[in-house]
């Protein structure tokens, strides 16, 4: 184990940086595949189906199968798109989606980039993960591809205002863009996580996270009923792959975000009652991945439950009422941290 | 008032939630799926399935040859050619069913006067050969005999389950 350590200090700066890149993303990669998996069973157990079970035991090969047979499938280029974007736009689409986790904390201290400006980076290469979006529904050249990245565009614009703000909540409450900074202020239990004093906020930003993702029930631009499967509608083989590699990323990315800014991340939900020394020996990173799970769950429950979003109903939810919530919720919590409203904010904030 | 209550209500989300509880609750509910090859639905005698053509105990054909399934059958599935054996009994020298066709009411089976060609519960069958000039789609009559010499005991246990409603 020395060894190992005193070999990995030997290499060069770079190499270390790739390594950790290749620990953060072949676990991604992963459980990206399985994550498909669990959305077939899930879904399928809430529809009173069994879901995959014929690939391997129970199914478990069944993310594999889907992989290798996408490898080896044509990716077809249609006659008349734009060749560089249309093979540019799912790169566009899956970089953003990875490149966001250069900056998540998986535990205290252990992250790839420790940047101050966390919180702005992920805001910002969310929303560029639009253009992948945006650029394969143009480059296919096809009408169904359009109206869905156009659609999807709409949607990503308007509900990434009010994920700004909510999380612009989140950094008066933490005093801090630096995602570490904002777990470790929300040091001291259960109760002083950022969902109780930011509840309403919480439930935006997920719900503002599931229309980010273009997920059910926000799905119009994929919208199967309508428009066949929206931007991607060309797309075949592993290019096709790569869009939907970037979306399930940024799924679970939204949970692990969710979990890191109201959940406390890597705090164990005991912290500061009797139960506390029970579970010592759990390691940080076991409460992160447990909490992103549950909004990982939220996301395929959702799927199973809701139709559609009408567009306008989309636009409506998102102009008309989460925007307001959150302004008025800003003044909430400004008025909260001024007048020293309750026990929450006491690891610091804007003060 | 009533868009108060119903702003609150919405706000809290509350009709959303109610669905998400009917889908958790479905979560857990015993599925209802069957793992076909492992595990097959009951088929009932009156199944409608692949044809057989019977023969008496003593190894005799049914058919007689009387036409009248080619006549009741509403798709035309049936061709039969037929003139006299060397003993002088009419027999059918020829007894196809297209099962491209066939629609599988069982006319045939009930308008039989001998019991002869019936519907088995096999359900479970293919045609190597689709291309219609092979004619691996076609019962002919040696293919439905030894589809009735093979399933005569499940045939014939079904007929008598079955007699006291016909």
């Amino acid at each position: 184990m020395e060894f190992l350590i005193s070999l990995y200090q030997a290499l060069p700066v770079w190499i270390q940086i790739l390594l950790k890149i290749v620990a953060i993303l072949l676990p991604l990669i992963l459980t990206v595949a399985y994550y498909t998996y669990a959305e077939r069973k899930v879904i399928g157990y809430m529809q009173v189906r069994l879901g995959p079970n014929r690939v391997g035991p129970k199914g478990w090969l069944q993310p594999i199968a889907d992989v290798v047979k996408l490898m080896f499938k044509e990716v077809l280029l249609p006659t008349k798109a734009d060749r560089r974007l249309f093979l540019i736009a799912p790169m566009i689409s899956l970089g953003t989606a990875l490149a966001a986790w250069a900056v998540f904390p998986f535990n205290a201290g252990v992250v790839l980039a420790d940047i101050n400006a966390g919180l702005l980076y992920i805001l910002a290469l969310t929303s560029m993960g639009v253009y992948g979006v945006i650029i394969g529904g143009w480059a296919s050249n096809s009408k169904y591809a359009l109206l869905g990245s156009i659609r999807s565009a709409a949607q990503t614009v308007s509900y990434e205002i009010a994920m700004g703000f909510a999380l612009v909540t989140v950094l008066m409450a933490a005093g801090s863009l630096n995602l570490g900074q904002i777990v470790a202020a929300q040091e001291g239990g259960f109760l002083h996580w950022f969902w109780l004093p930011l509840l309403p906020m919480f439930v935006v930003y997920f719900i503002s996270g599931v229309a980010e993702t273009n997920r059910a029930p926000f799905d119009v631009a994929e919208g199967e009923s309508e428009i066949v499967a929206g931007f991607h509608v060309d797309y075949s083989g592993m290019a096709f792959a790569l869009f939907f590699l970037a979306e399930y990323a940024n799924m679970i990315l939204v949970s692990a975000l969710t979990a890191l800014m109201f959940l406390g991340g890597w705090l164990s939900p005991f912290q500061g009652t009797f139960m506390e020394s029970w579970f010592d020996w759990v390691p940080g990173f076991v409460w992160l991945v447990l909490k992103a799970f549950v909004f990982m769950f939220f996301y395929l429950w959702l799927r199973a439950t809701f139709p559609r979003y009408r567009y306008d109903q989309i636009m409506r939810l998102g102009w008309k009422v989460f925007i307001p919530i959150t302004i008025v919720w800003i003044v909430v919590v400004g008025v909260m941290q001024v007048y020293d409203i309750g026990w929450w904010f006491d690891q610091g904030g804007v003060r | 008032m009533k868009a108060l209550l119903h702003t609150i209500r919405s706000l809290f989300m509350l009709e959303l939630w109610k669905g998400l509880s009917v889908t958790g609750r479905y979560l857990f509910r015993k599925k209802f799926t069957l793992n076909y090859p492992e595990q097959k639905a009951p088929v009932s005698p009156r199944f409608r399935g692949l044809h057989a053509q019977r023969r008496y105990p003593n190894g005799e054909e049914r058919c007689i040859a009387c036409k009248l399934c080619e006549a009741v059958c509403p798709a035309n599935a049936i061709t039969i050619e037929a003139e006299p054996r060397e003993d002088g009994s009419r027999r059918t020298t020829r007894y196809d069913i297209d099962l491209f066709k066939c629609i599988f009411c069982g006319f045939c089976e009930e308008s039989c006067p001998v019991d002869a060609i019936v519907e088995t519960r096999v359900y479970e069958y293919h045609f190597e050969n689709t291309d219609k000039a092979a004619g691996g789609h076609i019962m002919t009559k040696e293919k439905l005999l030894a589809m009735g010499d093979k399933y005569e005991e499940q045939i014939a246990a079904d007929r008598a389950a079955q007699a006291k409603y016909r």
